[in-house]
């Protein structure tokens, strides 16, 4: 039994200002629930014995020259955002929720 | 607003002790962010320099900027710290606009650098250490504007715009231990830390390290406890505080603020604090637990680090002498007063007269010009006195006078000449034809007229009124546009009234 619940799904979805619709919430919620479930069970048999590991490939030290490379024009980047004003994104007051 | 009560600092100070810990973000000059090709440059149009990766988009990929970690690992150093073996990001959950990726890309248990210290001398000559848990590197969050309201500020805006220009660029957070012990000099010692760990970095070259642009910010943590108790005081954290006057008003002002709500019976809340400069107090942010959940988990799409110690050590032979003791040696080696050469530092300087000093000029000569005429051109042009001439152009202008070239008062019009673009002061004094006149012949020319013109001046001089002379000595400075020694005019005047001064004690 999952512990995620319709009301978490949905306060997450308005602080990362993502529209949802009832029935995407209940599809997510259920979705979440099971993923949530799936690592449970990882962490069942993730015993002592076995190294905790934050990434898959046995990599270090992956590094990028600091080299500027083109960015994106300034339409590009605000193309995305529901709300501009002049060449900066428009975004709701911020501390209304808190 | 209601104004809070404050308590009087001494008597804050006699009943509690103060525990203080700062967090200071030192934001590296690379050329590029850290994590994407994106400029890391500051005043350019609103978000121009931003891809997929720094925009949070669908398919952004981080890649470890390597001069990043190289400079991190240098300020590390630099600072004492041991370099962890194995170093990885994590993510730092939170939903705020400033970062477009909800979640900051920072360190959380496996920080590249930690357990250092910081030895920093206080005015009084006291020593004191402050001990480093940990340096470890971060991206900045975006640019805020807060429209609308009627303050600018963030509470009362209708609505907020980013710029993310300077989204993910890269920080260090240099978080100390808790520093108790700081008594009544913990303001000070607030600000003379931050502004040696500003000095440090600017030595290193990591950073542009200009607290007016954002490159060194303080968090400033205080927290009181009544005298003969153990147990710590709820703290406060007052956020990016923005100088180094600011991190010492700020530490004064909280420990002034909790002291009076403690001593009323009050208890202090454990939150953010907005530090304003303009009225000189901190307001209330937002409540803080430890228990904040940033649901931190290691970043997937970054291998982890594991700088090899042979790279450690390579950085460490490339580490420049520590400022402290550079301080030390060049006041000795200069001889200047400890007023002189506070002059100089706080004045920025310091690199601008070592390096006069190593283009031939004399010590004070170099520190006269700097810190008089130079600041005082720079000042009235709003940029910094070193950006406005090379320090070997203000040495050979040093050695124009010290030949007798040039008296002080040309040297300052040939200066304007160099600072104006119109070549080195010797092409300067030659196009603008300001040197000196040495030729006695003219000079002596031009006394003769003036004596015969002021009949009753003469008679003055010969009768041993020498203060009359002036009046000679400037109708001839004034012949000569300026560019006379007036020293040598006098002696000449003397000469030729008959009065010679030479070989006669006064």
């Amino acid at each position: 039994m999952s512990a995620i619940t319709a009301e978490q799904v949905a306060h997450l979805a308005n602080l990362a200002r993502i529209d949802l619709s009832p029935e995407e919430i209940t599809n997510l919620t259920i979705d979440l629930g099971q993923i949530v479930d799936s690592v449970a069970k990882v962490q069942e048999v993730a015993t002592a014995d076995v190294p905790a590991t934050s990434h898959p490939m046995p990599l270090t030290n992956v590094f990028r020259e600091d080299v500027v490379v083109p960015s994106l024009s300034v339409e590009q980047a605000l193309s995305g955002a529901p709300a501009r004003a002049g060449d900066k994104f428009r975004v709701p007051a911020i501390l209304d929720e808190e | 607003m209601a104004k809070p009560e404050l308590m009087d600092y001494d008597k804050a100070l006699e009943l509690f002790e103060p525990v203080l810990g700062f967090e200071v973000h030192v934001e590296l000059n690379t050329k590029t962010k850290m994590f994407c090709g994106c400029a890391n440059e500051f005043g350019s149009g609103a978000n121009t320099n931003t891809c997929p990766t720094c925009l949070g988009l669908p398919g952004g990929l981080p890649q470890v900027n390597h001069k990043a970690i190289e400079s991190s690992i240098r300020l590390g150093l630099a600072l004492g710290c041991e370099i962890a073996e194995h170093s990885r990001f994590a993510r730092k959950n939170y939903f705020y606009p400033d970062t477009a990726k909800n979640f900051q890309t920072s360190q959380y248990d496996d920080p590249i650098c930690h357990d250092g210290s910081l030895t920093i001398e206080l005015e009084s000559g006291r020593l004191v250490t402050v001990e480093i848990e940990r340096a470890h590197m971060e991206d900045d969050a975006g640019k805020l504007t807060h429209m609308g309201g009627s303050t600018g500020r963030i509470q009362g805006a209708d609505y907020s715009l980013v710029d993310y220009n300077r989204g993910g660029v890269p920080l260090v957070e240099i978080v100390t231990q808790m520093i108790e012990g700081a008594e009544h000099d913990a303001p000070e010692i607030g600000r003379t830390y931050v502004a040696g760990i500003r000095e440090i970095a600017k030595a290193l070259g990591v950073s542009n390290a200009r607290m007016e642009e954002g490159n060194v910010r303080c968090d400033a943590n205080v927290s009181l406890r009544p005298r003969g108790s153990k147990v710590l005081g709820t703290r406060t954290e007052t956020k990016n505080v923005n100088s180094l006057r600011s991190v010492e008003r700020a530490v004064r002002y909280e420990i002034q603020r909790q002291a009076a709500v403690l001593a009323a019976g009050g208890t202090i809340t454990q939150e953010t604090r907005h530090w304003h400069e303009d009225t000189g107090i901190t307001s209330a942010g937002r409540p803080k637990s430890d228990a904040d959940d940033y649901r931190y988990f290691p970043e997937p799409d970054l291998v982890p680090m594991a700088p090899s110690r042979e790279w450690v050590e390579e950085l460490r032979r490339t580490l420049p002498e520590p400022p402290a003791a550079r301080r030390k040696r060049l006041q000795a080696d200069w001889g200047f007063a400890n007023l002189e050469f506070q002059d100089v530092v706080n004045s920025d300087l310091m690199d601008a007269v070592e390096a006069t000093v190593a283009a031939g000029a004399s010590a004070q000569s170099a520190r006269k010009w700097w810190t008089g005429e130079v600041a005082r051109l720079a000042n009235a042009a709003g940029v910094a006195a070193d950006s406005l001439v090379q320090p070997a152009q203000l040495a050979a202008l040093i050695a124009l006078v010290d030949a007798g070239t040039l008296t002080d008062r040309l040297a300052r019009q040939v200066l304007e000449g160099v600072i104006a673009g119109e070549g080195t002061p010797a092409e300067v004094v030659a196009s603008r034809g300001l040197a000196v006149v040495s030729d006695d012949g003219a000079l002596i020319a031009a006394i003769d007229e003036a004596l015969s013109k002021q009949p009753d001046v003469l008679a003055k001089i010969r009768d041993g009124k020498l203060q009359a002379a002036g009046a000679v000595i400037g109708a001839v400075m004034k012949a000569m546009r300026g560019q006379a020694d007036a020293a040598r005019v006098r002696e000449l005047v003397l000469e030729r009234a008959g009065t010679a001064e030479s070989g006669t004690v006064e």
